[in-house]
């Protein structure tokens, strides 16, 4: 499934995590098309944290989607650990999701009537994690984010906080090189942020590849590396500093 | 441990919606409990009939003189005479190198006579007939004697009474053997000694009583029946078994024929072969249990619509779950598997409750008739109600399973 070496952007002989080269994603509405993203080339190492900003509607959900195997694009390629996802089929693609990928979404997205242990092993269970092994693994990543005497608890038992832990927790369960949060403290309290940015920032310490999308430049400040869209392009790719970019106006509004 | 992973998880998928869940598992009970009983009624009903023409005796060939009956003589050729049966056609028919197939031949006559006792009476059918008419009729004597050959020789004034004519004319608990009955008919009278009493036997059309009988030997009715010749109205033919019943029947046809030289085809005899009727009505009854098996299979048909629905429901509004569990790598077969395994839930529920509702209803009568439950029609059933899941089940299923993470996450 790798690409030839020809066709492979990338020098070196460790692959980057992520490579994007002219990605596009249209959407028809109608008669209309909704351009969400423009041709966006980008290419995250291993090991990076990386913050991804800009305004609502600027395409960066639909980029996240992309990454994480969730949606196609519409044109330009994209290479995950050196592999071109375009060659993959869906039970390849479940897999990589599966293996490669841990994803944290706003809205948390636990499984409903299902408990926070129960929620944190499924990925296990998808990989075929024998039930001990699936056991300990959940109950040591329910640890990592503060929530072992909450492992018995139901989704709509928890607080906001707790299930993006929980969440959080899933996400990291099965070592994925990869952590993919698409504004992962956008529904919480400063509080429950900071804990949850203390998990990120503790996994990338660790070598994990993490990506996260945000509106607070608070949140983006933790990160190594920002990375601006607009209009579904991207117009700033640079080291976090300390100072705030102009263009975070256009985020804040 | 994927399967174990889909039971949990399909069971909790169901009891998140348990009058829902209920209800759809309703729909196939009732389908499956419908197909048990009314195939269940349809056999009773078919098993009834059997019995009834069982009742009969059912090695027997009834061969019945319709030149009698007014009908006028058939004719072939020169032969212009009315066709008759004779007691040396009898004794042709009854030996075994002229007709193996025929184990005995019994003439038959009958007719309505008032019979009486000290002072009670009652109207009762007697048939006068040789020994083999019991066993070939399924008559058994409950206490007393049969009919024996010295009767008949002797011409004796003996007579086999059934259980009616027993509590018509006797009072309860007392002994008939021995005793002298009167036999009129018309002007004739005679005194006949009962010397046996028959055993209840079912009815084969309900219409006549078959226990309202007077056997008495055939060369005894002389004196009392009107219009006894030496040419009988009826014989009945037992047939070596029931496989050879229409072996039996060519040879009692061929030697009348050539007797009355005459052909088969121009017999003026009516010939009731019972087998053939068994299995006339056993074609008809079966017919019947099909239809009323179609009707049920019907409500199993709408019972898996149900299931259909309410899936598509559950897909629909599960769209978001299937999004996550797709988003953390949940193959296409796991989705399939888990929507897959609660549609045959629901219908391994419907169909386990709709076999028990099918069995319990099938012990009480239905509409007259004792249904009779199949081991077959509850399997199939069974498992129809299980395939019924599969099927409708598995196009929601792979519509869950399709779908791609991005749009089942955006569902709102
Ligand atoms: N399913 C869709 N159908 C049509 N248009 C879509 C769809 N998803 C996104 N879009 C459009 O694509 C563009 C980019 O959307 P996207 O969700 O990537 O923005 P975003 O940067 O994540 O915004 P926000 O910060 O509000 O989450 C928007 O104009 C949006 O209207
Ligand atoms: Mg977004």
């Amino acid at each position: 499934m790798n690409a030839p070496a020809a066709d492979n952007p990338v020098f070196g002989s460790i692959p980057p995590v992520i490579a994007l080269r002219n990605l596009t994603r249209t959407y028809q509405m109608g008669d209309a098309e909704v351009r969400a993203l423009g041709g966006v080339s980008l290419v995250i190492e291993r090991g990076e944290f990386v913050a991804i900003m800009g305004a609502s509607g600027s395409g960066k959900s639909t980029m996240m989607n992309i990454i994480g195997c969730l949606d196609v694009p519409s044109s330009g390629r994209y290479w995950l650990d050196g592999v071109d996802v375009r060659g993959l089929d869906e039970t390849r693609l479940a897999r990589v999701r599966n293996r490669k990928i841990g994803f944290v979404f706003q809205s948390f997205n636990l499984i409903p009537r299902t408990t926070a242990l129960a929620n944190v092993e499924l990925p296990m269970l998808y990989a075929g994690v024998g039930s001990k092994e699936r056991r300990a693994r959940a109950v040591a990543a329910l640890d990592m984010v503060g929530l072992s005497e909450r492992s018995g608890h139901f989704p709509n038992e928890m607080s906001g906080g707790q299930q993006q832990r929980v969440a959080v927790a899933r996400a990291l369960v099965t070592n994925p090189a990869l952590i993919l949060a698409d504004e992962p403290t956008g529904n919480l309290d400063t509080r429950s942020s900071e804990e949850v940015m203390n998990i990120f920032e503790a996994l990338n310490r660790a070598g994990r590849t993490v990506v996260l999308i945000t509106h607070e430049p608070d949140i983006a400040a933790r990160t190594k590396r920002t990375v601006r869209l607009r209009d579904g392009l991207i117009i700033a790719d640079e080291p976090t500093s300390d100072t705030r970019h102009p263009a975070d106006a256009g985020a804040i509004r | 441990m994927t399967v174990v992973l889909d039971l949990t998880t399909a069971i909790r998928g169901l009891a998140a919606n348990k009058l829902r869940s209920s209800l759809t598992v309703l729909g196939i009970l009732i389908g499956v409990g419908a197909v048990i009983i009314l195939v269940a009624v349809g056999n009773g009903s078919s098993l009834a009939v059997q019995n009834r023409i069982k009742a009969l005796g059912t090695n027997t060939i009834t061969i019945a003189n319709r030149g009698r009956f007014g009908r006028g003589p058939a004719t072939s050729g020169t032969q212009t005479q009315a066709a008759t049966i004779t007691a040396a056609d009898i004794a042709t028919m009854s030996d075994p190198n002229q007709a193996p197939d025929i184990l005995s031949v019994s003439p038959v006559l009958g007719a309505s006579v008032t019979a009486s006792y000290q002072s009670a009476s009652s109207t009762v059918s007697v048939t006068a007939t040789s020994p083999t008419y019991l066993p070939a009729e399924d008559y058994t004597v409950e206490a007393g004697r049969s009919l024996n050959s010295a009767d008949i020789s002797n011409s004796a004034q003996v007579a086999l009474i059934g259980q009616t004519v027993l509590t018509n004319l006797y009072p309860a608990g007392a002994n008939p053997i021995g005793t002298e009955i009167y036999m009129t008919e018309g002007k004739n009278e005679a005194q006949f000694q009962v010397i046996g009493v028959l055993a209840s036997k079912g009815s084969a059309t309900g219409t006549t009583d078959p226990n309202n009988i007077a056997i008495i030997p055939y060369t005894t009715a002389e004196g009392l029946l009107t219009g006894y010749t030496n040419d009988f109205q009826r014989i009945i033919v037992e047939a070596k078994s029931a496989g050879t019943v229409n072996a039996a029947e060519q040879e009692a046809s061929d030697i009348l024929a050539s007797a009355n030289q005459t052909t088969v085809a121009n017999l003026p005899f009516f010939v009731l072969n019972e087998q053939s009727l068994l299995s006339t009505s056993a074609s008809t009854t079966s017919t019947f249990t099909v239809l009323l098996g179609a009707v049920a299979a019907i409500s199993l048909l709408v019972g898996g619509i149900g299931i259909m629905n309410i899936m598509l429901v559950t897909v629909t509004e599960r769209t978001r779950e299937i999004g996550i569990r797709k988003a953390i790598g949940a193959p296409r077969r796991a989705i399939l598997g888990q929507f897959l395994t609660e549609a045959v839930l629901l219908s391994l529920f419907g169909g386990l409750a709709g076999v028990a509702v099918g069995l319990i209803g099938s012990r009480f009568k239905i509409v007259g008739v004792k249904p009779v439950a199949t081991p077959t029609s509850v399997v199939e059933a069974f498992v129809v109600a299980v395939a019924v899941g599969i099927f409708f089940g598995f196009y929601p299923a792979n519509r869950a399973a399709s779908l791609r993470p991005v749009d089942a996450l955006r569902y709102e």
